[in-house]
This record gives structure tokens, C-alpha cells and sequence, in this order.
């Protein structure tokens, strides 16, 4: 069964120095700069799936439209075969910016997604439990800008993961944290996804993360971008790109479809 | 400099100082202490009132209307000053009006304020919570329209309903701020009420100073003007106490 079914998604923005001056009419199709020009793809339940592309392609603009926080002009998406109409607590996103709120501890971060569970000891164990996985423990009453910035990206996956959603999205999850925390997050990524298999879509520059972690890559073209690439990962984990000669050859190719010929 | 108790008395330095400067400016101006009285004068001065009880009730009438004034303020203030941050066409409705009126004196609203509510306590009321409301709705409105936009896609993610939104994203976002705005406006507040108790009641410490003067005991009027100083400066520190509350404790962190 098919668990996000993406159906020829379209996306135009209304150019800027348009708007108000001509109003909301929305059928000056001039005016529209196309982001996303017929996106479609299916997406298996627990499936990891890495989105790569030129910078402005539409990625975060996709990603933002399957988790239900921007609308497509055109097209469907399907979850479960129901479409999404808004944002829901059962697909939390990991923004490309940091999203914890600054007003509350750690713990209260991860706290507040839980905060209709009744049963106060499960509660208290799943923040417990969620802030261990990222290895915060110790952390839970610092506040957000008491800590570094890759502590903060791991809090924010420990709160994303602790609401236990049907479908995870992160948009550069990675970007900004220096090289070391950057490989220790993303093996902690992998791990949880091995842990709860949940269906995870994500966006990313570095091909290197997209080969150690995908099932499947998917690559955006150029504005206005259509999937230039789909291809499905069969190699066993733990991955090595360098030792794995089938991973380096897909690298290589990749490099090559968005404009890079690459040097190893 | 380094020993912590000669740091705690410096401040003090200056107000001796003022203390000599006074006695002498009184001793060779050749004025009469009728118009310029001495230090040990207005001591007496407050000794009198003191005793009489008539310092204690007049500063008990002007710390009544402000705290009423600044809490009506506070009530209306920031519930508005939160819906013009959050609702577009309310701010395009109310907020010009808000900005038009903002500029004006509370002094000027005198004449009104007494003419519609007599005289007594009301238009000291009145003319208070003006001084204190719009400089309210103002910052509690600018503050809520620059939360991050994010806070709120976060909250509508873990799928906040409106209330939620409303306490756990904008209040504590905004409650630094307004815990200065509070300090803020509790001092214009306690300028405001001298000057409308000149005109409008006949009692406060705006009034004692009036009052005196118009005995011609300007022993009285400098132990007014300092007994507004002291208590303006009390207020300010009970309102710093404030920002020490741990609801704002993350703003010391965030950059
Ligand atoms: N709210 C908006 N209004 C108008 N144009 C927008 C808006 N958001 C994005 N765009 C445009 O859509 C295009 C795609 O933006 P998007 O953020 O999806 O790119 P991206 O692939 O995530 O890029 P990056 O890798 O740099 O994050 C950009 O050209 C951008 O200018
Ligand atoms: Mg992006």
C-alpha cells in the first residue's frame, strides 16, 4: 500500500512587484514564476526518501506542500489515499531554520508535543526516552540558546520524534553544524529510522547524506523543476561510499546530472 | 574602588554634594528662605506634613490613581495591543487611530477629562490610564508582529489550537517586552499624575505642591517635589524586580 501518493504537483508564486498592484487575481497566469512543474511520485510507508537539486529549485517549496503548510496551484497530494488539507500533528517538520521555541527548556520543547497525553508517567518516559536517543540527557532545562547548534537541531529531532508522527520532514536538517556533528546527527537519523521506521522525507545538499541514508533519491532540475532522477538504494547498511563501488559510481553520476563534474 | 561597600555609597556621593550646593546657593544668593528655603527647613517641612499624616495620605492618593490607571491600562492595553498584532484587519482598522491619538498629551485631555467626569477621581484615572494605554498597545503590538514567523508554523505543526497559540507561543514571546513597557509607563504614569492633580483634584501630591504654593511655603512644595522623587524612584525598583522573574529568564540566553 502506497502510504504519500504525489500526483502532478504544480506550484507558481505570484511575482512580487504584482502583487496588490493588480490584486488577488489569481488567473493572470503571467505573473506566476512556476517553482514546481508536475512533481509525481509515490512513497512507500517507512521509506527514507533524499531530495537533492540546485539551490532554488522548489525543494523546501515540495516539501512544504506534502506536510501540508503551503498549497500546490495544481495537482494532489494523497496520504493514505485521504489528501492533506493543513498542517497535522501526524507529519511533523524539521525546519531548515531552528524551530524550538526559545521560551522553553528542552525538555518543555519536547514537552509540548505531547502535551495532550494524558497519562502523565508515559509522557514523562517518552521525553525522557527521546531526549536519551539524542543524547541530551543532562540538557533537559537548558534553553535553546543555552546550548550549540547542533544540540538544538537534536533536540528539535528528539521533539519531532517524540510525537510519534506517521511521516517525517526535514528540510536540510544538517545545514549550518560543523563536519563532525554533522556525521554524528546523521547516524543518529539513521539509527531512529532504523529504530521506528518512519516514513521520512527529506531535503538535502550533500549528496554524501542522501547515499549513506536514502532508500530512495530523488533529484530536482532547474526552476521549474521536474524530477530529473529517481533511484531506488539496495545497498546494505552500514554504507561506505568510498568502499562501495556501486555508491561511488551513483555519486559520480549524480555530480554529473546537476552540473558538477566531480574529482574524487 | 574595589572594596563593595565604598562601590554601594557612591551613588550617594552626588546627592551630598547637592545637599552642600543647596546650603550654600541659599546662604550667598541673598534670597529670603521664603522663597528659597535650606535643607534643614524642608525637613522641618516634612516633619509637619509627616505628622499630620497629610504626606502619607496625599502620596496614598497618587499611588491609588496610578496603580488603577496603570492596571485599566494593562487589562485593555495588552489584549488589544495582541489582537492589532495578530489580526490584519483589525490593525488596519484600529491601529491608525490608535497612532493618531497616541501623540497627544495626556495633558491636553484635561479640559475633557473634567468636563465629562467632574472633579475627583475619575479624570485623575482617566488621564493616567491614557498616558499608560497607548504607549502600551503600541509595544505590545510591535512585539507580537516581530515573533518569528516560524513559532507559529511550529505551533500549527504540533497542531495548537488558538488558545494554545496564544499562551505558549506569543505571550511568553512577548513578555519581555512588556514587562518593560510596564516599567516604562509606571514612570510617564507618575509624571502624569502630579500635573493632573494640579488641576483636577484637590488632593495627591500634585495637589499639596499647588497647594503650597499657593500658601507661599516653598518648604512644603521641596518636600512634595522630593517625596515624588523617592517614591518614582521606589516604583522603578519594584517594577525592575520584574525582569527578574523566571518567565523571562530565556531572554538573558537568546542573543
Ligand atoms: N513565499 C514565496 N513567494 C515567492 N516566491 C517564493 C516563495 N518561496 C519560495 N519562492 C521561490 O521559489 C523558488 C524555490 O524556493 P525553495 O525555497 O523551495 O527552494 P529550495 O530548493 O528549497 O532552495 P534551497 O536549496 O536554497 O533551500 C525560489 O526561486 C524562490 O524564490
Ligand atoms: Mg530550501
Amino acid at each position: 500500500m502506497n502510504k504519500i501518493s504525489i500526483k502532478n504537483i504544480k506550484k507558481g508564486y505570484k511575482e512580487r512587484r504584482n502583487q496588490g498592484r493588480k490584486g488577488s487575481d489569481a488567473s493572470v497566469k503571467g505573473d506566476d514564476i512556476m517553482v514546481l512543474d508536475g512533481i509525481s511520485l509515490e512513497i512507500e510507508e517507512g521509506e527514507m526518501v533524499c531530495f537533492l537539486g540546485p539551490s532554488g529549485a522548489g525543494k523546501s517549496t515540495l516539501l512544504r506542500i506534502l506536510a501540508g503548510h503551503d498549497q500546490a496551484t495544481s495537482g494532489e497530494v494523497l496520504f493514505n489515499g485521504q489528501p492533506v488539507t493543513g498542517p497535522s500533528a501526524d507529519n511533523i517538520f524539521v525546519y531548515q531554520q531552528n524551530g524550538l521555541l526559545p521560551w522553553y527548556t528542552v525538555w518543555e520543547n519536547v514537552e509540548f508535543g505531547l502535551r495532550n497525553l494524558e497519562d502523565e508517567e508515559e509522557k514523562n518516559n517518552r521525553i525522557h526516552e527521546h531526549i536519551a536517543l539524542v543524547e541530551l540527557s543532562g540538557f533537559e532545562h537548558h534553553y535553546p540558546h543555552q546550548l550549540s547548534g547542533g544540540m538544538q537541531r537534536r533536540a528539535e529531532l528528539a521533539r519531532a520524534m517524540a510525537v510519534n508522527p506517521d511521516v517525517l520532514f526535514m528540510d536540510e536538517p544538517f545545514t549550518g553544524l560543523d563536519y563532525l556533528t554533522h556525521l554524528k546527527i546523521r547516524e543518529e537519523v539513521i539509527n531512529m529510522h532504523t529504530f521506528y521506521q518512519k516514513t521520512t522525507l527529506m531535503v538535502t545538499h550533500f549528496i554524501e547524506d542522501a547515499l549513506v541514508m536514502a532508500d530512495r533519491i530523488v533529484v530536482l532540475g532547474e526552476r521549474p523543476a521536474k524530477v530529473i532522477m529517481v533511484k531506488k538504494l539496495d545497498f546494505s547498511r552500514p554504507r561506505n561510499i568510498e568502499k562501495d563501488k556501486g555508491l561511488s559510481e551513483l555519486r559520480d553520476e549524480i555530480f554529473l546530472l546537476l552540473g558538477v563534474s566531480y574529482v574524487a | 574602588m574595589h572594596n563593595p561597600i565604598v562601590r554601594k555609597l557612591l551613588p550617594f556621593i552626588s546627592f551630598f554634594l547637592l545637599l552642600i550646593i543647596w546650603e550654600l546657593t541659599v546662604r550667598f544668593s541673598g534670597w529670603s528662605t521664603h522663597v528659597f528655603p535650606t535643607p534643614i527647613e524642608v525637613v522641618n517641612g516634612a516633619y509637619e506634613l509627616s505628622s499630620d499624616g497629610k504626606l502619607f495620605k496625599d502620596s496614598v492618593a497618587s499611588l491609588y490613581r496610578v496603580t488603577v490607571g496603570f492596571y485599566l491600562a494593562v487589562i485593555i492595553g495588552v489584549p488589544l495591543g495582541i489582537i492589532l498584532g495578530r489580526v490584519r484587519v483589525a490593525n488596519q482598522i484600529i491601529n491608525p487611530l490608535i497612532q493618531f491619538l497616541r501623540p497627544i498629551s495626556p495633558l491636553a485631555w484635561i479640559p475633557l477629562a473634567m468636563l465629562w467626569f467632574g472633579i475627583g477621581e475619575s479624570p485623575a484615572i482617566f488621564l493616567i490610564f491614557l498616558s499608560c494605554f497607548f504607549p502600551l498597545v503600541t509595544s505590545t503590538m510591535i512585539s507580537v508582529l516581530s515573533i518569528k514567523p516560524i513559532y507559529f508554523q511550529v505551533a500549527s505543526n504540533f497542531g495548537f489550537t488558538r488558545q494554545e497559540v496564544i499562551k505558549k507561543v506569543v505571550l511568553p514571546a512577548i513578555l519581555p517586552e512588556v514587562i518593560t513597557s510596564f516599567r516604562m509607563i509606571v514612570g510617564i504614569a507618575w509624571l502624569v499624575v502630579v500635573a493632573a492633580e494640579m488641576i483636577a483634584v484637590q488632593s495627591g501630591l500634585g495637589y499639596l505642591i499647588l497647594d503650597s504654593r499657593n500658601a507661599l511655603r516653598m518648604d512644603y512644595v521641596m518636600v512634595g517635589m522630593i517625596t515624588i522623587g523617592l517614591i518614582g524612584l521606589s516604583l522603578d525598583y519594584v517594577m525592575k524586580q520584574l525582569t527578574e522573574l523566571d518567565e523571562v529568564e530565556w531572554r538573558k540566553f537568546s542573543s
